[in-house]
């Protein structure tokens, strides 16, 4: 599935009615399979595009297009993982991970069954009968991830999962993330204020500037994986993304 | 060292009363005027025998089940009303402000203040009762209704809607199970005024029968053990529903509390 992200801008109108310009401009395809981490200052204007992506809101202008579709609006091609907690707290974890099946109107024991596997998969076997308060942060991620994949989108879009983690947790569930994308072969846009989680994880990295958010700069990372976050190649990319970044912190 | 934590706490709340008894046994015995305050243990003689006819009213049993049917009617017929319009008022901000303006004036009158028109439009009997107690169920429920659908988290209905969900499901599975636990709190809450509307109800002229009829009946003949015999009834019996609404949402809505 390849996305195609064609002159797309966006400009909000705020309550004062003053105009509010977040994206402007941004080109960028991206191929079938391929981990995009996208990384800029607080406030350019991440979080709207990849909701524009996800069809949540409506891009003043420009096109995305989904293997030559235009989307208009959430589709189950792609999956939507948020920042905050998103869980359902009065579904289990289970009921919780099939719930997309559920809409779909999967009969219980099929659905069950499918979103156990995705359970083992995020390593969270013996949590199905739990409710979502009674899971760590880290795992609540990991049950949003699952019920994200239970619908085998084609895209997944994942706006800064890690980042009320603490590092260790955070570490685990990079890692715990690339097994999955290289298990289940899915396309993923990755938005994150950590670097070294954007070089870690990506084939690309895009680096937009300040809001209104532009691209900068595509890094591709050519680094093989498993990334050795030690090695001189990771190191230097990374210096040289957040330079970038703080070019655009600082510059006028 | 840990049980007797547990039992202070659990006990702490029952001295009071316990005391108040004492209190009330030995005024009772000063002042030695039944018409004015009866004897505990004449109003616990009174408790102790709920099934027997009173003034030729009925018994204990008997008004109370009749004061719970009108209350449960009443109840029933406000949620089914309220809950619906709780639900479409908050989804939809052209019907919130289409009936807010409506709901804002006729919300301050007292339930009992329809009374009258109830009176002179139903006539004497079960359906005035029913209407006023409604009257009363109907406010709570409706105003928890809709701040519950208000306060579903953004957040689900996106993830929702990415999930494939339409308007329907949206609805069905995430705003109502999202704003239960409130519309839950709505129909404690008018419950507890539904039944303190009927006993007043019940009070006023119209009705010849329920609890507070007969403790008004028994005010005539200066029964005042009987009085405090279906005071405490009725208060019983609130706390009871009380009760069990709070016991389903423990079990049911615990997500709420627990929820970090
Ligand atoms: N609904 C909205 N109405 C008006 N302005 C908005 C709205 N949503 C976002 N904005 C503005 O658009 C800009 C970009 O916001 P966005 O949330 O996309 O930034 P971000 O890059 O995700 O920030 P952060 O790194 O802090 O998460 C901000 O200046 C924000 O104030
Ligand atoms: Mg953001």
């Amino acid at each position: 599935m390849r996305l195609e992200i064609r002159n797309l801008s966006k400009i909000f109108v705020s309550e004062k009615g003053e105009q509010i310009e977040a994206l402007s401009n941004i080109n960028l395809t991206i191929d079938e399979q391929e981990f995009i981490c996208i990384v800029g200052p607080s406030g350019c204007g991440k979080t709207t595009f990849l909701r524009i992506i996800g069809g949540l809101d409506v891009a003043t202008s420009g096109t995305i297009q989904l293997n030559g579709q235009v989307i208009t609006g959430p589709t189950p091609q792609m999956a939507m993982i948020f920042q905050e907690y998103s869980l359902f707290p009065w579904r289990t974890v289970i009921d919780n991970v099939a719930f997309g099946l559920e809409l779909r109107g999967l009969p219980k024991e099929e659905r069950y069954q499918i979103a156990k596997k995705y359970l083992d998969l995020v390593g969270l076997t013996g949590f199905a009968e739990n409710f979502s308060y009674e899971l760590s942060g880290g795992m609540r991620q990991r049950v949003a991830v699952a019920r994200a994949l239970a619908i085998e989108p084609k895209v997944i879009l994942m706006d800064e999962p890690f980042g009320a983690l603490d590092a260790q947790t955070r570490n685990r569930m990079q890692n715990e993330l690339l097994q999955i994308w290289e298990k289940a072969k899915k396309t993923i846009i990755f938005v994150t204020h950590s670097v070294d989680e954007a070089v870690f994880l990506g084939d690309r990295v895009i680096a937009l500037t300040k809001r209104p958010a532009k691209i900068k700069e595509i890094v591709p990372v050519i680094h093989c994986r498993p990334r050795d976050r030690t090695c001189s190649e990771f190191v230097s990319i990374r210096k040289h993304v957040l330079e970038l970044i703080a070019e655009e912190s600082s510059g006028t | 060292m840990y049980t007797t934590k547990v039992l202070q706490r659990r006990y702490i709340g029952l001295i009071l009363p316990v005391l108040l008894i004492i209190i009330w046994e030995i005024a009772s015995y000063i002042i030695n005027n039944p018409f004015f305050l009866p004897r505990f243990d004449a109003v616990l003689a009174v408790l102790a025998d709920p099934f027997r006819d009173r003034l030729g009213s009925g018994s204990l049993i008997s008004n109370a089940i009749r004061s719970i049917q009108r209350v449960g009617l009443g109840f029933i017929c406000a949620a089914v009303i309220a809950i619906p319009l709780g639900i479409m008022m908050g989804w939809s901000d052209r019907l919130y402000r289409f009936f807010d303006s409506t709901i804002q004036l006729l919300r301050p009158i007292p339930p009992l203040a329809w009374l009258p028109l109830a009176l002179a439009w139903f006539k004497i009997g079960l359906t005035s009762v029913v209407f006023i107690i409604s009257i009363g169920a109907f406010f709570p429920i409706l105003l928890n209704t809709i701040d519950g659908i208000k306060n579903v988290r953004k957040t689900w209905l996106e993830v929702a809607s990415t999930l494939g969900a339409s308007e329907r499901q949206l609805l069905l599975k995430v705003i109502i199970p999202g704003a239960a636990p409130l519309i839950w709190t709505g129909l404690r809450i008018g419950f507890g005024i539904a039944w303190m509307v009927l006993v007043a109800a019940e009070i006023l002229p119209g009705t010849t029968s329920g609890l507070g009829y007969l403790i008004m009946y028994a005010y005539n003949f200066g029964q005042i053990e009987l009085i405090v015999a279906g005071m405490m009834v009725i208060g019983i019996i609130g706390i009871a529903f009380d009760f069990l609404f709070q016991s389903v949402e423990k079990k049911k809505f615990a997500w709420r509390r627990l929820e970090r």
